[in-house]
C-alpha cells in the first residue's frame, strides 16, 4: 500500500474543500475579533501607560495557557460549539496583536505626530491618517505571526469537534490511514505560507512609500 | 522583510497582580456564567484536586506531572542543542541568516498535532513521534532569537573587541554572547512554554503526561477530570514561564539590565 492513495483524495474532494473552508473561516474570524479587541486595548494602553503592564501580563497569561486546556475550560460555557473554538483562538491572537500594535504606534516619531497636530488634524484623523500608516509594518508583523499561529491551532480544535483540516488528522488517526493525514498536513502548511505571503503583499500594497528602501 | 518578533518583556511576579486578581475573580465568574446543571462544577473540581487518590499512583497527578516535565525537558534540550549553536554561529559569522529565518518561519507553519499523528502512523507507538514533533516545534523560536540576538550586537562593540586583540572565539564568548543572551533566553522561554502546551497532545497517541486527563476525560465525558487536568497544565505552564523569566533575568549581564 502506498503512502498516498490518490483515489481516496479524488473521492473526498468535497469534504476536503469544506474543511479547508472552515479552517480559513475560523482563522479569519479569530484574527478579526482579536484585532477588534486588541486595537482599543492598545490605544488605551498608549493613552494611559499604567494600563500597559497589566494588559500585557493578562494577555501573556492567557497566551501561556495550553490551547487544548483553554478550549476545554470554555466548554462549560459554550459547549462543543464553534463558539468555543472561536473564543479560544481569538484569545490566542490577543498577546501578539496587542504587543505589536502598541510597539508600532509607540515607534511613530514624535515630530511627525506634532506636525500633523500643527496642521490642524483632529485626534482621530491623526491616528488613522498619520500614526497607523507609519505603524503598519510592525502591526503587520504581528498579524503575520498571529495568522500562522492560529492556522496551526485551528487543527487542535478538532479534538473538541471543530477543527477544519484538523478533522482530517483525526480521520487519519482513527482509520490508521496516512492519506487524509498527509492531505491535511500539506494543506495546512500551504495555507499558512499562502496567508503569510498574501499579508506581505498586502503590506507592500498599503505602504507605497516604503518600497525600494527596505533593508 | 520586517518579520521580527518584538522581544518579549520580562514577565515577573511583580507584574502579575492582575493575573492574581483574575484567579480570584475567575471562579466566581465561572460559577455565575454557568447554567444550573454546571453550577457546582467549581466545587467538584476543587474536591477533585483535594482528593489524595488523584495525586497518587500511575494515574496520579504527581506521576503525570513527572511524565509531562520529562517530555518537555528532553525535547527542549535536544532542540536547544540543535538550534542554539546554529543560530549563534550564523549570527556571529553573519552568513546564511536569511535562509535560517525563512526555514524557521516555515517551521512555525507545521501543525504539531498533525506531525505527532503522522509520525505515530509512520513509526508506531512510543516517545519518538512526540519527540520529533516537539523538537520541530521548539527549534524555530530558539533559532530565530539567537540569530537576531547575535546580529543585533552593535558593530562598534565588535570593532572594539577586535581592536583589543580578542580572537574570534573570545569575541564570540566574552563579548557578543553576553550581549545577545537576553534574546537567546527569550527564545528558549518561548519554545519551552510552547512545548509545555503541546506535550498535552502526547496523550492522544497513547503516551502519558497531563494530556491524559484532557483526552480521557473528553472521551469519557468526565467534565470534572477534564477541567481539573486543564487547570493543572495551565498552572504548570505559567510556573514554567515565570521560572524561565527569572532565569533570563539572572543570566542577563548587570550592565544590560534596565
Amino acid at each position: 500500500m502506498s503512502v498516498v492513495r490518490w483515489d481516496w483524495i479524488g473521492r473526498h474532494l468535497g469534504d476536503i474543500g469544506a474543511q479547508l473552508l472552515q479552517h480559513v473561516e475560523l482563522t479569519a474570524f479569530a484574527l478579526f475579533f482579536g484585532f477588534l479587541i486588541a486595537f482599543p486595548l492598545a490605544l488605551g494602553a498608549i493613552r494611559w501607560p499604567r494600563l500597559y503592564a497589566p494588559s500585557l501580563a493578562l494577555t501573556g497569561i492567557l497566551f501561556t495557557v495550553p490551547s487544548l486546556a483553554l478550549f476545554i475550560l470554555l466548554i462549560p460555557f459554550t459547549g462543543l460549539s464553534i463558539a468555543t473554538s472561536l473564543i479560544g483562538l481569538t484569545i490566542y491572537t490577543l498577546l501578539i496583536l496587542f504587543r505589536n500594535i502598541v510597539e508600532g504606534l509607540r515607534g511613530v516619531p514624535h515630530h511627525v505626530v506634532e506636525a500633523s497636530r500643527a496642521m490642524g488634524y483632529s485626534r482621530g484623523r491623526q491616528l488613522f491618517a498619520v500614526e497607523l500608516p507609519i505603524a503598519l509594518p510592525v502591526i503587520m508583523a504581528g498579524v503575520r505571526i498571529a495568522a500562522i499561529t492560529t492556522i496551526g491551532l485551528v487543527t487542535v480544535t478538532a479534538l473538541i469537534g471543530q477543527g477544519g483540516l484538523g478533522q482530517l488528522f483525526i480521520t487519519g488517526f482513527t482509520l490508521h490511514f496516512t492519506t487524509p493525514l498527509l492531505v491535511g498536513f500539506v494543506l495546512s502548511i500551504l495555507l499558512a505560507v499562502t496567508v503569510d505571503l498574501s499579508l506581505v503583499a498586502l503590506l507592500w500594497l498599503l505602504t507605497p512609500w516604503q518600497r525600494g528602501r527596505r533593508a | 522583510m520586517s518579520s521580527k518578533d518584538v522581544p518579549a518583556r520580562y514577565m515577573t511576579w511583580r507584574r502579575l497582580w492582575p493575573a492574581g486578581l483574575c484567579l480570584l475573580v475567575a471562579p466566581a465568574a465561572f460559577a455565575l456564567g454557568m447554567k444550573d446543571d454546571h453550577a457546582n462544577i467549581v466545587s467538584q473540581v476543587f474536591y477533585w484536586f483535594a482528593d489524595p487518590r488523584h495525586w497518587q499512583g500511575t494515574d496520579g497527578l504527581v506521576h503525570r506531572i513527572g511524565q509531562h516535565l520529562y517530555y518537555v525537558v528532553v525535547s527542549t534540550v535536544i532542540a536547544a542543542a540543535i538550534a542554539l549553536p546554529l543560530g549563534i554561529g550564523l549570527g556571529h559569522w553573519g552568513r546564511g541568516g536569511l535562509l535560517a529565518i525563512n526555514v524557521a518561519n516555515i517551521g512555525r507553519a507545521i501543525p504539531s498535532f498533525g506531525l505527532i499523528i503522522l509520525m505515530f502512523l509512520l513509526v508506531g507507538f512510543g516517545f519518538m513521534p512526540v519527540l520529533v514533533a516537539l523538537v520541530a516545534l521548539a527549534i524555530p523560536p530558539m533559532l530565530t532569537n539567537s540569530y537576531v540576538g547575535m546580529q543585533a550586537v552593535d558593530p562598534a562593540v565588535r570593532q572594539s573587541a577586535k581592536a583589543l586583540g580578542l580572537t574570534g572565539w573570545q569575541q564570540l564568548w566574552q563579548v557578543e554572547l553576553p550581549i545577545a543572551i537576553p534574546l537567546v533566553m527569550a527564545g528558549v522561554r518561548t519554545s519551552a512554554v510552547q512545548v509545555m502546551s503541546t506535550a498535552t497532545l502526547a496523550a492522544y497517541v497513547g503516551l502519558g503526561g497531563l494530556g491524559r486527563y484532557l483526552i480521557d476525560g473528553l472521551a469519557q465525558q468526565q467534565l470534572v477530570q477534564v477541567v481539573g487536568g486543564a487547570i493543572a497544565v495551565a498552572i504548570l505552564a505559567v510556573i514554567t514561564e515565570l521560572t524561565l523569566a527569572g532565569v533570563q533575568r539572572a543570566v542577563t549581564p548587570g550592565g544590560l539590565k534596565s
